[in-house]
């Protein structure tokens, strides 16, 4: 047969292929560099960049739970003038899509962040994070407020060409109405979902087994919630969805763009298989080979209902 | 740091419920510094979900030998791992100890499952320093001294050794650790980590100290694992990649 075509489209931005690495996962590429080659991905996510650098929460940041494991990191990062600086110097030299990842404090924040970072011709788009569980100011207030998410998505498209994708927090009611706003404001495509906000106790001390009490819930456990978010938006808004949730092979991969993903995004698997993306792009080549799919992009909302 | 898989040649038991896993792995052995650890997937399926970070206890030609007790799933799976079948390890990791300085005799300060990364630096510096173990535990059982060199004991009750902490132990031996040029390596729970950076700072010892942490990844890219640097407030230092070790002075415990 023909040559299986895996690229996507995320509004203007192409992807050689559908999986990129989430944001946090991943930090600014070069330690998982050395497990997976970058050039090979459809696109890699940074760690969420504030304007100034951010501490992070004290430990424990991070607990193992039922297939899964909460993290409340507190979106420890080196803060936009430091990566221009520190990290784009070594992320210049692969040839795969750079996609910012900005979580701010505040309106202003997230504009001025897009302002300075846009002049950087290596990063190709951005992902607005509204929906961060972990921090105490911002974050979930957000992400679970539709006017907030309407205002932060036009004030940063006001200030960048690039593609803008908002990712969007699962931790509401209605996510449908989250992209739709999103939409109406500029928004390129959205990426869903960030993590569920759960918590563990120990039953001994009576404390929380993470310093932060609440934390982000990510790994296989949260895929079907993933999946049920991505049909929820693909069915109600027209706009790319990029999906996320537990992906931990190939076939989760088929199974979040047939709910309606455009392109997907690992996370909690790095942690576990840092080699791992690079082989699901091989595997899922194979499966559009097997299956006769020519466009892979013709996965996306395929489903039947 | 890479992914490997390496077969379990053997599995001990050497004391009450502390394992020792033997593994076969050339590729590892030839480049693992004392005090760097191993991150190891012990299940395919989800649950377990997460590696297990486990120092690297001894290195012998070709072999290396891990040290653990049943903590929990992850570890109940290692210790009933059948012989023969590969392990999937992503390693090694971290800074490992820092063998160099001025000094003559290295003191080796555990506690209970602390004295884990001490027989391979034990291997690697007894021909050129002497070397003295100050191993503590609750009781006998908790006393962990194989393959370690000059060993003196400490239980809380009494049960092998001196009675009380191996920081008491240390302050008895006071005048003898001050007549020799020392750097103290040390590992345990955090109770007795701290009573013990008072009595460096008070001495004036230079300890190197590998700390621990829950983490994810074990390479830098979770940042799960922070630790509180004394010197910058700023930034948390990353206990998987800037350490296990740090010297006792930069790090609150």
């Amino acid at each position: 047969m023909n040559k299986v075509d895996l690229s996507v489209q995320i509004g203007s931005l192409t992807l050689r292929n559908p999986i990129m690495l989430a944001s946090g996962t991943v930090g600014y590429g070069n330690e998982i560099s050395e497990f997976t080659d970058l050039n090979k991905l459809g696109g890699i996510v940074t760690k969420s960049l504030s304007l100034k650098p951010r501490k992070g929460n004290p430990p424990q940041r991070i607990v193992e739970t039922p297939a899964g494991m909460l993290n409340a990191i507190g979106l420890a990062n080196v803060g936009v003038e430091d990566f221009l600086k520190e990290k784009i110097p070594f992320l210049k030299q692969f040839d795969v899509p750079l996609i910012c990842n900005i979580a701010a404090s505040s309106v202003e924040e997230y504009v001025e962040c897009t302002r300075i970072l846009t002049e950087e011709e290596t990063i190709n788009a951005f992902e607005i994070n509204v929906s961060c569980p972990n921090v105490s100011e911002g974050g979930l207030l957000f992400g679970n407020d539709l006017k907030s998410v309407a205002t932060i998505t036009d004030k940063v498209k006001a200030v960048t060409n690039k593609p803008t994708i908002i990712k969007l927090s699962p931790n509401v009611s209605y996510i449908a109405s989250f992209a739709k706003v999103a939409k109406e404001n500029g928004a390129d495509a959205v990426s869903a979902i960030n993590t569920l906000v759960g918590t563990l106790f120990n039953i001994n001390t009576r404390k929380p087994k993470i310093h932060n009490v609440t934390g982000g819930l990510s790994g296989p456990a949260i895929k079907p919630v993933a999946l049920a978010k991505v049909l929820e938006i693909s069915r109600e808004v027209d706009i790319p969805i990029i999906g996320i949730g537990g992906i931990m092979d190939w076939k989760d991969v088929i199974e979040f763009m047939i709910v309606g993903s455009s392109a997907v995004q690992i996370g909690t698997l790095n942690f576990i298989d840092p080699s791992a993306p690079g082989k699901i792009v091989k595997q899922l080549k194979e499966y559009c080979e097997k299956t006769s799919v020519e466009k892979i992009s013709s996965l996306t909302a395929s489903y039947i209902l | 740091m890479f992914i490997i898989n390496s077969p379990i040649e053997e599995i001990l038991e050497i004391n009450k419920s502390i394992y020792l896993l033997k593994i076969y792995s050339p590729e590892l052995t030839s480049i693992i510094k004392p005090g760097q650890f191993l991150n190891i997937r012990v299940s395919e399926k989800v649950y377990p979900l997460l590696r297990r970070p486990f120092s690297v206890c001894d290195v012998d030609g070709d072999h290396f030998y891990l040290m653990f007790n049943i903590m929990g799933e992850g570890t109940n799976i290692l210790a009933h791992k059948p012989i023969g079948s590969e392990l999937d390890i992503l390693g090694p990791l971290g800074n490992g100890f820092n063998l160099e300085g001025n000094y003559d005799t290295a003191i080796i300060v555990a506690g209970g499952l602390g004295a884990a990364p001490f027989p391979y630096l034990t291997r690697t510096l007894y021909k050129r320093k002497n070397i003295l173990s100050f191993i503590g535990g609750r009781n006998k059982d908790d006393v962990i001294t194989y393959n370690l060199k000059n060993v003196k004991e400490a239980t809380d009750d009494g049960s092998i050794g001196y009675k009380g902490n191996v920081v008491q132990l240390l302050e008895n031996n006071i005048e003898l650790l001050k007549s020799k040029k020392i750097k103290i390596f040390a590992c345990g729970p955090t109770a007795m980590l701290r009573v013990l950076k008072d009595f460096c700072l008070t001495n004036d010892f230079d300890c190197e100290v590998s700390t621990e942490c829950a983490m994810a990844c074990g390479f830098g890219i979770c940042q799960g694992c922070p630790i509180e640097s004394t010197s910058n407030k700023e930034k948390y230092p990353l206990v998987c990649k800037d350490g296990p070790v740090f010297n006792i002075k930069d790090v609150v415990i």
